[in-house]
């Protein structure tokens, strides 16, 4: 039994744990760990996420239990002080001591605090620990602005975090540009005009000489002589190894700090490795965590007695999100190495900047920097590491295809099977490729599971994605479009058999046609399908609905509802806004005008719902149906009754289309719009259905939305009346909602479809299929089963009763907390 | 927030020294789920109408703290009874409180017993 010892329970001390137990021998080694903080190791890449609402728990590597089931000894809040190298054991803080056989060194670093006069002041941080977060939240309640000195990677995080907590940034940065080891000056300058556009202020060439305040720090002295007033500092400018208790036990260090190794990590004593942070090979500290996991790697394969080839430097490539932006740097950014030719391509514009480094002869790539656009990084980076030949004009590589051309050779099929996709655990091209190949595998979480590739910083998903995608296509399989594990049918297909077997509800589907029990994928996709064929309501089923669908309100942050009534076209008197107001202010809601021309109430508990309703549907309002995938408005602008340019009534029309599809459940939502005028007010060429008033009549387009890819919606037909043009919609969303997978927004839909709106035009105009009068006349089914929802709730006392908090106390949820915003409440943050 | 997550410990029906008599069988719903609340704690209890079974966890989903898994929607990975947050979709398994999407921690779970048409949920004190 080999004794391992291993001082420090960070990230690295952590994978190096993970990697000796997965051997076969692990039952040979008997480990013991020792961490200084209070919990075992986390994930510190991702510790500002601590900001945007993420939990220690989240961050946790792994958790206790997963040490014990290990048979590891995980010593949290011990912290070692001494290493007696002749009697090989160690000594804590505590006065316990441990022997070891072999010791590995994993102290990472702490944050690196310049000399700076004033910096014990109250108010001054450094970025490291969640113990450092947390006081750092802390202090942050009681201030307004705060400044990061450091301009670099870890700098720019900690601003994020400022940022998040609310309060006015400042960076400070002594090099005259951001990012100073990986982006050059116009790269930096992109950088800071995106940041500067999002309201962090960057102050470069600043050399901070003295933080000043009584007690506590009130500003910030500059060797310019300029001075910023700011109420907290936190301090972010790189990293110190902490080689002390190597330094102490007369190990050798280098001169920058850091426990000097060689190309096997071991250090001058030959019992003793060092990994990650601390570890200085050639002068060089390797401050993330792919060279840190790599080092784990070695040692591990030392101790097993494995093939181990030596460690010689680490690429330093990276790629990350800063609030936001996209900044890649990859291989040899400033051609500093190797003389290179440049090829850059700057956008002040839309804030892009693109640099390639390539090599004299023109056949490979050096290195490079991306900042706005990074979505190529990922091949850059293999094109570079694998030194593949660049294609004829390199610069394709960075500004796409041009002229008709094929966008030049960058697909994962052309990568060498030894590329490497994940650089954080090391996982190469061919290994992925033969999971899918030899042992089954289809889904990306098993990929994830059974290499961890993407479980480190997450940045080669896409990359494997498609690597999946690439190879299931290549091995002839056809990926079958069902929807879930509990029925091999595609969402068409079941439409079908609902219709055909006439089956009314979720259970009969499943025992008919199903296996299992259902879960949050099928059952509101069948919600869905039996709501668009039977248009029963749908509080009947109320457990296969989504929560939304279920409690016939929008879930909120807080779990408390927002409710919508439905105001068809935008059209609403000053009596029933009063009514809107008046609720309210009763029930202490939140109110904001909607994007669709209508008011939504936030912040109603549960219990509240069915009362808020009662008011409303007594002043004539009924639901909005914002809650569920369905019609939402149909939008309009005045038209030619006020408006000096309308050619039509643009607000009556919307307002008989919105009352005629109101309540139609579809396999998305739905939004229409109409405008009175070829000026287009009412932005119907961004709907599923848009409706452009002519001289003639009107011109009717489908197929647009909004959203995270906006598309315009196309033109269906021109200058019809409004007859024909009701009979174009109903046919047109009936064809939808039987062919569409779930989810999938119209635009979406056509973008799939075969033949395009070609095709859609020639089913919904030219009744190519001969099923137009079947369409339209499931629509007038819809039309004429219509029934308000609400309406039903609140005159059935079964139904109402089903709107509370708890099963069995009359009381709403204590844990329901709200603030004050602006003069309305919302809810406290998650 | 992290000492709300804490008061909820997984009870194994072996240990139980104390079972609340929650509500009558028939306040639940079918094949979906309900809040009880027994003293400062919120226990989300879910009715497997279709595998004539009853699971019981916390009521709160661990990933944005929010008290709300009685309103998610049940059904089975693989055989394994499971809810699902409404909020994010992050789903639990009802048998052993595990987070099945692997990247949430996991919940307290609660044995469920029913007698003289009530359900009681099992806690250890």
């Amino acid at each position: 039994m080999t004794k391992i010892v291993v001082i420090g329970n960070g990230m690295v001390g952590y994978k190096f744990c993970e990697k000796l137990c997965a051997q076969e021998t692990a039952k040979d080694f008997e480990i013991t760990v020792f961490g200084e903080e209070p919990w075992p190791a986390y994930d510190r890449v991702h510790l500002s996420e601590y900001f945007s609402g993420s939990t220690a728990e989240d961050l946790i590597m792994a958790p206790r239990s997963w040490y014990e089931e290990n048979n590891i000894t995980l010593h949290s809040n011990e912290m070692i002080v001494k290493i007696d190298r002749e009697q090989k054991k160690i000594i804590s803080h505590s006065g316990h001591d441990y022997s070891y056989d072999k010791l590995i060194l994993a102290t990472g670093s702490g944050a690196f605090v310049p000399p700076i006069n004033g910096v014990d002041k109250k108010g001054v941080f450094v970025y490291r620990t969640l113990e450092d977060l947390d006081a750092i939240i802390e202090y942050s309640k009681k201030v307004k602005t705060a400044a990061v000195i450091g301009g670099g990677l870890l700098g720019l995080e900690a601003a994020k975090a400022v940022i998040d907590m609310g309060l006015k940034a400042h960076v400070i940065e002594f090099a005259p540009r951001l990012m100073p080891r990986q982006l050059d000056e116009a790269g930096s300058a992109t950088l800071q005009s995106k940041l500067e556009e999002l309201g962090i202020n960057i102050h470069l060439n600043k050399n901070t000489q003295k933080i000043k305040g009584n007690g506590k720090l009130e500003s910030m002295k500059f060797a310019d002589d300029s001075e910023l007033p700011v109420e907290m500092l936190i301090i972010s400018a790189g990293i110190k190894p902490r080689d002390e208790l190597a330094k102490d036990c007369g190990l050798a260090t280098a001169p920058r700090g850091g426990v000097i190794v060689n190309e096997f990590l071991q250090t001058e004593d030959e019992n003793i490795f060092a990994i990650g942070e601390v570890a200085s090979y050639k002068n060089m500290i390797y401050g993330l965590v792919a060279p840190g996991y790599e080092m784990a790697s070695q040692v591990v394969n030392q101790l097993v007695n494995e093939e181990v080839k030596p460690f010689m430097g680490f690429d330093m490539s990276t790629k990350l999100k800063l609030i936001g932006v996209d900044v890649g740097s990859f291989g040899d950014p400033f051609g500093d190495f190797e003389p290179s030719k440049p090829i850059v391509y700057e956008n002040k514009n839309s804030g892009i900047y693109k640099r390639i480094n390539v090599s004299l002869d023109g056949k490979r790539l050096i290195g490079g920097i991306l900042v706005g656009d990074a979505s190529a990084y990922n091949m850059l980076l293999q094109m570079c590491q694998n030194k593949m030949p660049l294609p004829p004009e390199p610069e394709d590589l960075i500004l796409g295809a041009r002229g008709g051309k094929e966008a030049a050779g960058a697909g994962v099929e052309s990568l060498p099977e030894e590329a490497q996709i994940c650089s954080c655990e090391n996982v190469t091209k061919g290994s992925i490729c033969s999971l899918v190949e030899n042992d089954g595998v289809t889904k990306v979480d098993e990929i994830k599971s059974c290499t961890k590739a993407g479980t480190g910083c997450g940045g080669c998903m896409p990359m494997v994605n498609d690597l999946l995608k690439h190879q299931l296509k290549a091995m002839g399989k056809a990926v079958k479009n069902v929807l879930c594990e509990h029925f091999d049918y595609s969402r068409q297909e079941l439409l079908d058999l609902v219709k055909v077997k006439k089956i009314k509800t979720y259970n009969e589907l499943l025992d008919q046609f199903g296996q299992g029990d259902g879960c949050e994928v099928c059952k509101p996709a069948v919600a869905s399908i039996l709501a668009s064929t039977w248009n029963e309501l749908i509080t009947k089923q109320d457990t296969i609905q989504d929560t939304n669908d279920r409690f016939l309100a929008n879930i909120q942050r807080g779990g408390t509802y927002s409710v919508v009534p439905r105001v068809p076209g935008g059209e609403i008197t000053p009596e029933k806004l009063i009514v809107i107001g008046e609720v309210a202010k009763k029930y202490g809601l939140y109110t904001k005008i909607t994007g669709g021309q209508r008011i939504d109430l936030f912040g109603a508990r549960v219990d509240q719902l069915p009362d808020i309703w009662e008011e409303l549907i007594d002043a004539g309002f009924e639901s909005g149906h914002a809650y569920g995938k369905s019609l939402r408005t149909v939008k309009s602008c005045v038209g030619s009754t006020w408006c000096r340019y309308g050619v039509q009534d643009s607000v009556s029309f919307a307002i008989q289309v919105e009352e005629r599809y109101r309540g139609l459940r579809s396999p998305h939502k739905l939004k229409g719009a109409v405008s009175g005028c070829i000026r287009e007010c009412a932005e119907a060429q961004s709907k599923d259905f848009g409706i452009i008033a002519t001289e003639k009549g009107w011109n009717l387009y489908i197929c647009g939305n909004g959203g995270s890819k906006p598309q315009h919606a196309q033109l269906l037909i021109n200058d019809v009346d409004t007859e024909t043009c009701l009979k174009f919609i109903d046919r047109f969303l009936m064809f939808y909602i039987r062919t569409a997978e779930p989810l999938t927004r119209t635009a979406t839909w056509l973008n799939k479809l075969e033949g395009g709106m070609d095709y859609v035009r020639d089913v919904v105009v030219n009744d190519s299929l001969g099923i137009g009068e079947e369409l339209e006349r499931e629509m007038q089914f819809m039309i004429d089963t219509y029934a308000c929802e609400w309406k039903e709730v609140v005159n059935n006392p079964q139904l109402r009763a089903k709107f509370k908090h708890f099963l069995n106390a009359e009381e709403e949820d204590p844990n329901l907390k709200f603030q004050d915003m602006r003069g309305q409440k919302i809810p406290a943050a998650w | 927030m992290i000492s709300e997550l804490e008061k909820y410990k997984t009870a194994d029906t072996s240990k139980v020294t104390h079972w609340f008599k929650a509500a009558p069988v028939d306040r639940f719903p079918e094949d979906g789920g309900a809040c009880i609340k027994y003293g400062d704690l919120q226990i989300a209890i879910f009715n497997f109408t279709r595998r004539n079974e009853w699971y019981a966890c916390q009521n709160l989903c661990p990933h944005k703290m929010q008290m709300i898994l009685s309103r998610g929607m049940i059904g089975s990975f693989e055989g394994e009874p499971k809810v699902a947050c409404p909020f994010h979709k992050k789903t639990f398994s009802l048998k052993s409180g595990k987070n099945l999407n692997g990247d949430t921690c996991d919940i307290a779970t609660y044995p469920i017993k029913i007698e003289d048409g009530y359900v009681f949920v099992g806690f250890e004190e």
